[in-house]
């Protein structure tokens, strides 16, 4: 009886010790991020005004802004957003509900999973070649927008295949059995019932591209700009221009990268201030992901 | 008496998972709007079977049929490849083991056959959805939130949902693949009498591994063992006086 309390004992101490680990493992996480983000916060905070998103960037420190920044990061995004998502989602689906089991499928998609792991300024190289020097779009908004949008395409692959797995056969079987065609299938049911998955990964995807910074600078993001893109709508027929996706850019990590390799102290305010405003915008996208993850589990719950 | 008229007839039937053999040579003839059972014990290959009848099986790879089902009055093969699964499913319509709606509202789930037809004339919809809806006994209690989720109704009403939805597409056939087995005693009496009540208008197949209901709701019976029929006839005969002694065996609980 006495050895069976002491073993029982013993069990719990193990069990607490853990407990300890990993909770201490936790708050050292939870810690260094919260200073990160205050000092960042105390760094910035200064320069932290409209005035800032609003001007260009500046010899002069207290007179630099973000307006190009931003706004080259939104175009960017933009392109991005329109090149992967289409491809993204049509692939996804494509390899989940048409493509037959085999070899080939297998070795393409160990190949996506093996991509989202590829390092971006590879990514950079490979577009470098492809959108500057073979299809000749240049140092461009375009090429920017493309080039993130390669980066991001494993991502929006597999999340869209992943939210169509977690749809039951059943479901499928259904459809089928009463007369409907793939499309029908697809279009009625797979796309609809999976579109909650499919917009969290995409968001996830682009807030991770809008930080990306090695592949733009890869394929020739400058990090002095002083002036906008062309408008996309003008005064003339037929009112929308496109001369903007060849303009040159910068982007919001590209303005700070710049900012932090300067000599001047007042500099480095600027990037905190920079950083503050990147790391919102990524928030702000996060919250959005969580947000529709919540409302779609709510709608559909198998 | 009328002599029953035959809806379909099994021909020399042979169904193969890759190179497993799952059917042999099974001959038989589905007569039109009566109830037919399809017993025996687990993994004799009634699902199987079953499926054959509205093409299922071609959703997967490397399944293969051999022989013929064919369908009265206009005498097609519905398992040849020259037919298209898409047509035998709009004229055969199925019932799954598990409730499975679609996660839309009640009036959408049951008028999906039709918008598969390209019918969306909203009069049309709602005539059909009511009328299948009567026609699976399920009308009076959802008439008042048709425009609710099928997923919050209980696990008996999804069922009927599913017969409602195979209804409203005026099935020739109807396949039901243990319809029960996922539900409660009240709401299996009720399915067994819709089954009974449905036999007036539509031909009726039904997979069952409970002996009893076969016995409440079929008046022919097929009992299948090793992806065999052992014994074909009325039900009265197969559960009072069998010929085989396996279905004897069967019906008197000594396996299966
Ligand atoms: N998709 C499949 N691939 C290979 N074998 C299968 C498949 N489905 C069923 N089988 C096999 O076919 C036989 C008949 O199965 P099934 O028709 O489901 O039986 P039942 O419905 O009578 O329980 C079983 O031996 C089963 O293991
Ligand atoms: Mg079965």
């Amino acid at each position: 009886m006495n050895e069976l309390k002491k073993r029982i004992k013993y069990n719990k101490f193990l069990s607490s010790i853990f407990l300890i680990i990993g909770l201490l493992s936790t708050l050292v996480g939870l810690f260094l991020l919260t200073v990160l983000f205050v000092d960042l916060f105390i760094d910035g905070y200064p320069r932290l005004t409209y005035k800032f998103l609003t001007s260009f960037p500046s010899r002069i420190p207290e007179k630099a802004g973000i307006l190009s920044a931003w706004v080259g990061s939104f175009l960017i995004l933009f392109v991005t957003a329109l090149a992967a998502i289409p491809i993204g989602v049509a692939a996804g689906i494509y390899l989940e509900e048409y493509g037959r089991k085999n070899w080939i499928t297998n070795i393409i998609e160990i190949n996506i999973a093996n991509l989202a792991g590829v390092p971006s300024i590879v990514y950079g190289l490979l577009a470098l070649g492809l959108f500057v020097y073979f299809f000749k779009f240049g140092e461009s908004i375009l090429t920017g927008g493309l080039t993130l949008a390669l980066l991001i395409l494993p991502m929006v692959i597999m999340a869209t295949r992943e939210s169509i797995r977690a749809i039951p056969n059943s479901i499928r079987e259904a459809s089928y059995a009463l007369g409907a065609t793939k499309w029908q299938t697809v279009q009625w049911h797979i796309f609809p019932y999976s579109l909650g998955g499919i917009l969290t990964g995409i968001i996830i995807g682009l807030s991770r591209a809008i930080g990306e910074t090695a592949p733009i600078i890869t394929v020739g993001a400058l990090t002095f700009i002083a002036f906008l893109p062309s408008p996309p709508i003008t005064s003339d027929f037929p009112f929308l221009s496109f001369k903007w996706l060849f303009d040159p850019f910068t982007a919001m990590p590209i303005q700070m990268f710049n900012w932090v390799s300067r000599p001047q102290k007042e500099f480095q305010v600027n990037a905190a201030a920079a950083g503050i405003i990147l790391m919102i915008m990524t928030l702000i996208m996060n919250g959005l992901a969580i947000y529709i993850r919540y409302r779609f589990r709510k709608k559909i719950k198998w | 008496m009328v002599r029953d008229s035959i809806k379909a007839e099994v021909k020399n039937l042979n169904f193969f998972y890759g190179n497993v053999q799952a059917l042999k040579n099974i001959n038989l003839d589905i007569l039109e709007k009566r109830v037919t059972a399809l017993i025996g014990p687990s993994g004799c290959g009634k699902t199987t079977f079953l499926r054959c009848f509205n093409r299922m099986h071609d959703l997967y790879p490397h399944n293969r049929y051999e022989g013929s089902i064919i369908l009265k009055p206009d005498d097609i093969d519905i398992i040849s490849p020259n037919i298209d699964p898409i047509e035998v499913r709009m004229r055969i319509s199925m019932v799954f083991q598990k409730p499975n709606p679609f996660p839309k509202t009640i009036f959408e789930n049951v008028a999906y056959g039709l918008r598969v037809r390209g019918i969306s004339n909203k009069k049309v919809l709602a005539e059909v959805v009511e009328k299948s809806l009567r026609g699976a006994a399920l009308w009076d209690e959802v008439k008042d939130r048709l425009d609710k989720p099928a997923f919050d109704l209980s696990g008996g009403q999804q069922q009927r949902l599913c017969i409602a939805r195979a209804l409203a597409t005026n099935p020739e056939i109807l396949l039901f693949d243990e319809p029960t087995s996922a539900l409660d005693p009240i709401a299996t009496s009720k399915i067994e009498e819709l089954i009974v009540e449905l036999k007036n208008n539509v031909t009726i197949i039904i997979v069952t591994h409970n002996m009893q209901q076969a016995a409440r709701v079929s008046e022919y019976t097929a009992f299948m063992y090793l992806g065999e029929i052992i014994e074909y006839g009325k039900t009265e005969k197969i559960f009072t006086a069998p010929s085989e002694k396996l279905t004897e065996e069967y019906i008197t609980g000594r396996f299966g």
